[in-house]
This record gives C-alpha cells, structure tokens and sequence, in this order.
C-alpha cells in the first residue's frame, strides 16, 4: 500500500505537460512456491497520463521455455505422435485489458509487441506452413488448462487516472523470471508502455529437493532409497507388533 | 490439502495420493501383486509427467517390496540363490530398458512405448490368469477342495547347460532361464515402472517349475534390487523421481497392504484370482481404447528434448 501510495504521489508530483506514459508496479515483487502453494493472486496497477482516456493491456508472462509439440496420427491401427514442432513459449501467460482486445489492438501493434498469445509464442523449429497448427494447438491446450488465460474486461480505471488488475497465478506455476508489462493504447496504436519484473522461486524444502535432484543426482537417489527402506522396514516392523 | 510437488511442478491434493496409495496398497495386499500396473496409470491420469510417475512408482515399489520381503525371510521362504541369478539378469535388463526408455523419448515416443507394453502384458497376463482360474473355479465347484496338485512341466529348461542346484526351491536346473525372466522384468521395471511381479511369479512357477510357497518371498526379494536400481538410474540420467510424491503414496500404501492381506484372508484364491485377472483385463482395455479410438485433441506438449 505504501509503495501504491508512492507511486501515486510521484506521478501527482510530475509535470503534467503533454507526455502521455504509464507507470505501474505490483503488490509483490516475488512469488515463493513452497510445498501448500496453491496459486496465487498479484494485483498489478498503476497511473498513466494520456490525452484521451486510453485502453489498457495488462500481461504476465512467465519465461519463454523450449517445448515439443506433437501430433498423433493413426498408424497400423493406432494413434501414435508422427510429426512434431519445437516452440519457445512461457509456460504461464494473462493478457487483461479494459475492454476485449479485438477491438482494442490492432494487428500490427499486436505483432510489434508481441502482445496476444500467438504472437508470444516463437516457433523454434518447424517445417514451413506448419508451425501455426502446431502454435494454435499449444494454445488451445494451454487455455483449456488456465496456464494461458485472457480475460478483456479484467483492467479497472479508477478516475482516469488510475488502474489495477488481478492476475490469479496458477497452483502449478514454474520457477523463474516472470515479466509484466503494462501498454497504454489510443486507437489500436501503443502510445506508452511499462515493463517490471516478478521474480517466482521455490522456497524451503522444495527448493531443497529440487537443487538436489539436480545438482547431486546420485546422493538424491540414494537419498530417495533410503526413505522407501526405512519407510517398508518401518512398515513391517510395526504390523509384526500388531499380529503378536 | 495442496502440496506442489518439487520434481513433478504440478500441485496435487495430498490426501488423494494418500488415498490412491492406500487403494492399490489393499488390491496388492489382496494378491500379492506390487500394484505398480495400477498405480502408474493412475498417477497418469492425475496429471503427474509420465516421466516423473515411472520414476517415483519405481521407487515406492522399493518400499512396498522390502516390507513384504522381511515377512518372508521371517518364514524363511526366500531363495536367495534364484534370487541373486535373476537380479544379475535383472539389472542387466534394468540398465537396458532404461537405454531404450531413453532412446524413445528422444524420438517422441516413449509414451506410445509405456503404453503398448502395458496393453500386450496386461492383456497376456490378464487373460492367461483369467482362464486359469475360471477353471480351477469350476474344477473345485465339481470335485470339491481336494484335488491332485498341478504337475510341474519342465521339458526344454531341463536340457539346457551350466545347471546349478537351488536348494531352497529344491531344483537341479540351469541357470539360463532365470537369468532371462530376470532380464525381461527388468526391462519392464525401467519402462513400464512396474516391479514386474505379475510376469515374474507366473514366469518363476510355470517356466522354471519353482514351488509355489517360495516364489512370492524370492520375487520381491529380487525386485527391490531392480527397482532400486531402476530408481537411481532414473535419478541420475533424468531427474525424473519426486521423493515428496513417493512418500505421499507410501504412507497409504503400507497401510492398505495391511487392510488387503486381512480382506484377503477372507476370500478364497480362485475367487481372488478372477477378481484379479477382471482388474488386469480392465486396465488393459481402458489403454487399449485410447490407443484405437481418435483422441478429441490430436496435438500434445512434451517436454524439450535436450
């Protein structure tokens, strides 16, 4: 709240001449996943100064991740996966805005700034003609999930000045560098944009068994050996006191 | 209850794995089965990476059948000698899956792979055990409880070389046949994240004519090591076993192992045969439609291949 009030009073303080720019920040600068992490929600807002009272696009982007796409096809009678693309994609990604954004944004800033999810989306390696099926097929999938998510009347503007918007972070979000970036648009054109960072880390135990999993993979198996010895002598020992 | 799990990435309900390990806890204490054929599929469909479900089931096999083993070597029905043949075919077999699992994945099919295997064992098994039992129902429903015992056929594994005398099992035979069955379970154990009881102790009393009372105690005694060593192979090339998810799974488990042996105590082995061979029969088809019928989405994300 102090930050938010901060932030206020900066752009208040700052000369109201005819530049039209945006500022914004977020409740919370870092996630921590621990092991009763659920999701969560992060508020992002902001002021801005425009001319004319301007639509707002509001997106959270999780890192851009190397992923295959596959598709089945039948073979000999069964559905086996016969041609596959490789894609760059976050593996989390919202777009709100003010109002629905087909009729906000127009195609060409959409693709100068990456801003709808094909778009976010780099095909890595992929035959010509052929990336886009596979593209849309991950974003139909991610979707359907709530990994990729667009809601076009999530951002509120408060006395014109003013906005802020939800983003409801998924129970099975990744580590890393997460990015939100705020854009101001004027007829389907971006006249100013933000960008600030989240940063989201697994925490305690589980950044623990994570580091170990990947750091000493030898001493995690053993580890992991040991558990289940202990856990079936465990066991065994205390149903042999049950029968007796 | 939500826990994120830190290998698998997706948070699950706590008490549902819980309750899935007890669930195929009591079915393998029934039948004396490790329960990983189950419980891999069903780890599947809650949405754990298959990768990361094969990897951790082999892991909590380790538990389910080192608790079982020390019952066993109490009453002293474990041959440790056939024990110790069929792990040196198993971790040979172990180490292989593993290359081919990997090989797979690096082509985009390993998920095909996991499946076929579980459609053809299971249905094999399945049906064999099915048709086995349905008739020693009828055969017991006809001439009553007392019957002759099944006379052992050895034939063609009895005039093999290199023939070694296992005492426990009271057999003179060679060391040929354990060594493959060692070697195709584990195989499977790396594929399949299966123990591989349910081709063993078929395998260990029809093929190598092993008595009865010493093949459950010997089967499991032999895939702790194959599904320890499944696990560390996993852990050190994939990073693939989620401790967390093994330990939710066998604080269920070691409970319902105990429930199901008491429940099945109560049934009688013809009847607990049918039932099993059902289940097996069940899984087997649910694969198999999934793989003969059109999936409704015909695209799916995998992981990056490295």
């Amino acid at each position: 709240m102090i930050r938010a009030l901060g932030l206020v009073a900066l752009l208040l303080a700052a000369p109201a001449g005819n530049a039209q720019e945006v500022i914004a920040d977020l409740d919370q600068t870092s996630v921590s996943i621990d092991s009763t992490f659920a999701g969560q929600e992060i508020l992002v807002f902001g002021a801005f100064t425009a001319d004319a009272p301007p639509d707002i696009v509001v997106t959270v982007a999780g890192p851009p991740e190397p992923a295959t796409i596959r598709r089945k096809a039948r073979r000999m009678g069964i559905w086996v996966n016969a041609a596959q693309a490789e894609v760059s994609a976050p593996a989390f990604y919202a777009v709100a805005s003010t109002a629905p954004l087909d009729a906000i944004l127009s195609p060409a800033a959409d693709l100068r700034h990456a801003i709808t999810l094909p778009h976010a989306v780099r095909s890595v390696a992929a035959g010509p003609g052929q990336s886009r099926s596979f593209v849309e097929a991950l974003v139909r999938i991610r979707t359907a999930s709530g990994a990729y998510r667009r809601d076009g009347e999530a951002v509120e503007v408060i006395g014109g000045r003013l906005f802020r918007t939800a983003i409801a972070l998924p129970s099975d979000l990744t580590e890393g560098d997460y990015a939100a970036r705020i854009f101001l648009l004027s007829e389907g054109a971006v006249i100013a944009d933000y960008a600030t960072a989240l940063e989201v880390r697994k925490v305690g135990l589980e950044r623990f068994l994570y580091r170990l999993a990947h750091d000493r993979p030898l001493v995690y198996g053993l580890m992991s050996l040991a558990i289940a010895i202990a856990a079936g002598w465990g066991a065994a020992g205390l149903f042999g006191l049950f029968r007796r | 209850m939500q826990i994120y799990l830190p290998i698998a990435e997706v948070s699950v309900n706590a008490f549902l794995l819980v309750g899935l390990g007890g669930l195929v806890g009591i079915l393998s204490g029934m039948f004396g089965v490790g329960g990983g054929f189950l419980m891999t599929p069903l780890l599947f469909f809650i949405g754990i990476p298959p990768a990361v479900a094969v990897a951790t089931e082999a892991n909590q096999i380790v538990a389910s059948s080192f608790s079982g083993v020390l019952a066993h070597l109490r009453r002293r029905t474990v041959d440790l000698r056939m024990g110790t043949v069929l792990l040196i075919g198993g971790l040979v077999g172990a180490a292989l899956g593993l290359a081919i699992f990997n090989a797979l994945r690096e082509m985009g099919q390993v998920d095909l792979l996991v499946r076929l295997s579980y459609v053809v064992f299971l249905g094999i098994v399945g049906a064999l055990m099915f048709v086995e039992s349905v008739r020693a129902l009828r055969r017991s429903a006809r001439v009553g409880p007392t019957q002759p015992p099944r006379r052992r056929q050895r034939g063609w594994v009895q005039s093999l070389p290199f023939r070694m005398r296992f005492r426990t099992s009271g057999l003179y035979i060679s060391v040929i046949p354990p060594l493959l069955v060692g070697l195709l379970v584990g195989v499977l154990a790396a594929i399949m994240g299966v123990g591989g009881g349910f081709i063993m102790v078929p395998a260990m009393i029809y093929v190598l004519g092993m008595p009865t009372k010493v093949v459950i105690g010997t089967s499991l005694f032999q895939i702790i090591f194959v599904t320890g060593f499944t696990t560390l192979l996993h852990a050190t090339t994939n990073q693939t076993v989620d401790v967390m998810l093994a330990v939710l799974l066998l604080l269920g488990g070691v409970v319902g192992a105990q429930v199901g042996t008491r429940l099945g105590t109560r049934l009688r082995g013809e009847q607990l045969r049918v039932l099993l061979a059902a289940l097996v029969l069940v899984v087997c088809g649910k694969l198999a439609y999934d793989l003969l019928v059109q999936p409704a989405e015909l695209y799916e994300i995998g992981e990056a291949e490295h």
